[in-house]
């Protein structure tokens, strides 16, 4: 090629965070030209966000880490290029710095020490570049999922990197608002020929904007490198032992038991209603719904449109603004037609499980061991039966190596699967789950699929408040769309 | 000791978290709060001193109290103290309190017996302040009574109380960009 | 208790308009007037400046009730508390009756003068404003300010937060019921799952803002400048002579007591 150096390379790269004794990611060879796009595919635990942060100068030998080879980006150690490449992360709430939208995309700009002058037209013209639709002085806490990362896309562009690095960008997103988020960044690459670095796990959507695929192997190396149309092609079996999406791959729900047990009815609510304090119209009113067993039941729609707070409701967990939600005889025997929400926790706990977006929020003792075996005991097991119950669940659900282990060290993975575990511990009829496949890769996913197929077909009333639609078409057998219309 | 972004940004979030606790537990004033001037229920006092305490213990570096207790102070102010900026004030001269006593330690001690100065020093300063400002009138037996409370309170709640939340923090892997984190086991990926 | 601060319904009245750091000037030269002042006369006259100045708040009225009255209340139950605990002059008779209920009103009217500066004042300063009002004008350091900004972010993420944090621990079973043991241990739990998320979320955020430049060697430079335009400069004047004006009344109505002492 010609005299530009290469905007990536990496020779026998390694990174070791400091603290950790295992190597995020080792043996890395990796050659990457200006102007190429490239999609960084690999399991939990490949280093993608290691490789990016590395990229971007982030890491630093004085905090504890440790690196061996060699990482360049435009022929210069990774630090010193640092304003030439610009990195947009995964959780949109973590990016925005102020509160105002203009003055956000102006921070990187007061960073580098701009010109006061120079400042509002570089902004203005980021905004446009991606597609912004509102004035710079939108607040940023009003703005959805899906614009929050338009506008970090937007702080990173004014700054006119000349290496793009997105850290699954549309992970935390509704399909909405990741189809905002490549619009914007299309449109960007539609402008200028930025060298462009992406990982996501959901591919399919992703492959028109990218010239190459780069699939990273845990603990080192890399799996396949070449262009979209080779890599995807005959490598199935690879990727499914690997545990990474591919474009086409679908769910599949195990087969159905041939002896399926009757659907009851667990859980009804009637005349249900919602509206937020502030909001003109409601969530949705007068609802009536029936949770049955051996059924998935999926409620979708877009963020905000009142999943988690029907789950909520449907789970017990809060006071109905209007109308009722109560328990049927086979869910509560002795307490039919009364109302979840004035139930004690305790009773709640063995009938209903539900099992939140965020792990962490539900755990409560310092390990796992102690957390699976708290919701059976508060629920009147003696505790002997419950850490036997506890152990049994741990093995089904391959958290026995972290047995011992502190909850919030878990990887996501496992986080989820405990929270998951810790539900069905009480072994309650009915379980609800808010977005219990956010963010996963492959492995994970299907895991969660087949878990989740399982207890329905033995005969328990399954609840998912999701928005992610490959989980919704192998799961469902009924499905109810938010917002409803008052 | 440089100040790293995320020892800014930490410390300050710790305040805010704080603040946010306040007024989730009702510990802001508003007219209701007057009606808990009576020295036997600021025993309960130790708790508004508790990011004085517990960001210095975390941080490790000069300031980190008066700056983790003026956000907190700054929330309570902003999510709904009737008292306005004099809020603001009240949490520097806590801060300040606490402050010194690390000072006095050359920021080098990070014990129990110095967690519990800190949360008396913070009282001390809290003390002056509503003094101070609101019962400048009282007998000064009476503002000596309601300097023993908060005394007791900022001891065991501020100082031992910070030292029990570091403990609880520690395995959960989330200190561990900081010095008091190191003791823990190592989180995963 | 709201989240929000009251929206400014106007947001071209001249307070919300006025520099941030010459309010946050003007508010605490009423507070330390009104802090250094014993007597009654005093704070009087600041509470009826001040009171003048909510006109300018570009608030609601009934925001500004919202805003005010808990304040007034408060400030009436310390005025009765102090007037019925001060130990001199004692007695009952009609004068020292008399004595002890001036001292209770004039220290909860010095209360209520400094709570109220300060709550106009936090009413209508922008955080973001003054953040760079103190930056710029009181060099206070840029890496500090800015930081302290963008924790504030994470208000109402955190009070989401909290929220399901007490859903959740339903959903595991655990309610405090009647016991106080047991409400404290749940509110113990949830506070330091609150911190963790707190810690977490400020450290990604500390990520995203090294990401951005924020600790490099540059020197930083501002989109929005403050600047000090002429009737800033006469909202700080006007308050230095309410200030003084408010300590001249009194020293010439006889009646100026300074605090210590």
């Amino acid at each position: 090629m010609g005299h530009a150096p290469p905007a990536i390379e990496a020779v026998s790269w390694g990174w070791r965070h400091g603290g950790r004794s295992t190597w995020a990611v080792r043996h890395l060879d990796l050659v990457v030209q200006p102007g190429e796009r490239v999609l960084l595919l690999g399991r939990s635990g490949s280093g993608k966000s290691t490789l990016l942060a590395g990229l971007a100068g982030l890491f630093d030998e004085r905090g504890g880490g440790e690196s061996e080879g060699q990482l360049r980006v435009f022929g210069e150690a990774p630090a010193t290029s640092r304003s030439r490449s610009g990195l947009v992360l995964q959780d949109p709430e973590a990016q925005l710095v102020m509160s105002r939208a203009g003055d956000d995309v102006a921070f990187g700009l007061e960073n580098r020490g701009v010109p006061t002058d120079d400042i509002w037209p570089r902004v203005r013209a980021a905004l446009d570049a991606v597609g912004w639709a509102y004035g710079p002085n939108r607040p940023t806490d009003q703005l959805s999922g899906g614009e929050q990362q338009r506008l970090a896309l937007a702080g990173v562009l004014a700054l006119e990197p000349d290496l793009l690095l997105l850290d699954e960008p549309t992970a935390n997103l509704d399909p909405e608002g990741a189809g905002l988020v490549r619009e914007a960044l299309a449109r960007v690459l539609d402008h200028r020929a930025t060298t462009l670095v992406l990982v996501e796990h959901r591919v399919a959507e992703w492959l028109h904007l990218v010239t190459r695929v780069v699939v990273l192997a845990a603990g080192g190396g890399i799996l396949l490198d070449g262009p979209p149309s080779e890599v995807f092609v005959g490598h199935d079996e690879l990727f499914a032992r690997h545990g990474i999406w591919t474009p086409d791959h679908r769910g599949k729900r195990p087969a159905r038991p041939l002896l399926a047990p009757q659907p009851e009815s667990l859980i009804v609510t009637e005349q249900l209603s919602a509206q937020p304090p502030l909001a003109d119209r409601p969530l949705f009113a007068r609802l009536d719904l029936v949770v049955r067993s051996a059924e998935a039941l999926a409620i979708v729609g877009p963020n905000g449109s009142g999943k988690s707070t029907l789950a909520h409701l449907l789970g017990g967990l809060h006071r109905p603004q209007a109308g009722q939600v109560s328990a049927s005889e086979a869910l509560a025997p002795g307490h039919a037609g009364s109302s979840v929400w004035q139930w004690p926790a305790r009773r709640l706990v063995t009938r209903i499980g539900s099992v939140f977006q965020d792990p962490e929020h539900q755990f409560l003792t310092g390990r796992v061991a102690d957390e699976l075996a708290l919701g059976p005991m508060r629920g009147g097991l003696p505790e002997a039966e419950a850490r036997r119950r506890a152990l049994e669940l741990a093995e089904r659900l391959h958290l026995d190596a972290v047995w011992e282990a502190n909850p919030f060290t878990l990887s996501g993975g496992e986080q989820r699967r405990l929270s998951v575990a810790t539900a069905l511990a009480t072994a309650p009829r009915a379980l609800i789950l808010d977005e219990p496949t956010f963010g996963q890769d492959r492995r994970t996913w299907d895991e969660m699929l087949s878990l989740l197929a399982g207890l329905a077909d033995s005969g328990r009333g399954v609840v998912l408040a999701t928005h992610d639609r490959a989980l919704v078409e192998a799961l469902a057998d009924r499905t109810l769309h938010l917002p409803l219309g008052a | 000791m440089r100040w790293r972004t995320i020892d800014i940004v930490v410390t300050a979030a710790l305040g805010v978290a704080f603040g946010v606790v306040f007024w989730a537990w009702g510990l802001v004033f508003s007219a209701v709060g007057a009606g808990t001037f009576a020295p036997p229920l600021y025993i309960l006092s130790g708790v508004w001193l508790i990011p004085a305490v517990l960001a210095p213990l975390i941080v490790r570096l000069p300031g980190a109290g008066l700056l983790a207790e003026f956000m907190a102070a700054a929330v309570s102010a902003l999510l709904g103290s009737a008292w306005g900026l004099d809020t603001l004030a009240s949490g520097l001269m806590q801060g300040a309190g606490a402050e010194l006593v690390f000072a006095l330690g050359l920021y080098r001690r990070w014990t129990l017996p110095v967690a519990l100065l800190a949360g008396a020093g913070a009282a001390i300063g809290e003390w002056f302040h509503d003094m101070a400002f609101y019962f400048a009138g009282f007998a000064f037996t009476i503002q000596l009574a309601y300097g023993a409370w908060m005394l007791v309170s900022g001891v065991i709640i501020a100082g031992l109380g910070s030292w029990y939340l570091l403990r609880m923090l520690r395995p959960t892997g989330v200190l561990a960009a900081f010095p008091s984190g190191r003791s823990g086991p190592e989180p995963a990926s | 208790m709201q989240l929000r601060r009251p929206g400014i319904a106007n947001p071209t009245a001249f307070l919300p308009a006025a520099n941030a750091v010459a309010k946050l000037g003007a508010a605490l030269i009423v507070m330390l007037v009104a802090f250094l002042s014993r007597d009654p006369v005093t704070p009087a006259i600041l509470l009826a400046g001040v009171g003048l100045a909510m006109t300018l708040t570009g608030l609601r009225v009934a925001d500004l009730v919202r805003l005010v009255g808990p304040l007034l209340v408060a400030a009436a139950i310390l005025g009765v508390l102090n007037a019925l605990l001060t130990g001199t002059p004692v007695g009952s008779s009609p004068g020292a009756v008399v004595d002890r209920a001036t001292i209770g009103l004039a220290l909860g009217l010095r209360v209520a003068a400094i709570a109220l500066a300060g709550s106009l004042a936090l009413a209508t300063i922008d955080p973001a404003d003054l953040a760079s009002g103190l930056i710029g004008h009181l060099h206070v350091p840029d890496r500090l300010a800015i930081g302290a900004l963008a924790s504030l972010r994470l208000v109402p993420i955190l009070v989401t937060e909290w929220r399901t944090i007490g859903l959740a621990r339903r959903a595991r079973g655990v309610d405090a019921g009647r016991n106080p043991v047991a409400a404290l241990r749940l509110a113990l739990g949830a506070l330091v799952t609150l911190l963790v998320s707190a810690i977490r979320r400020a450290s990604r955020l500390a990520l995203a803002m090294d990401a951005r430049g924020f600790d490099g060697r540059t020197k930083r430079t501002m989109a929005r400048p403050p600047r000090m335009r002429l009737a800033d400069w006469l909202l700080l004047a006007a308050s230095g002579a309410l200030g003084v004006a408010a300590i001249a009344i009194s020293m010439a109505l006889g009646r100026w007591a300074f605090i210590f002492g």
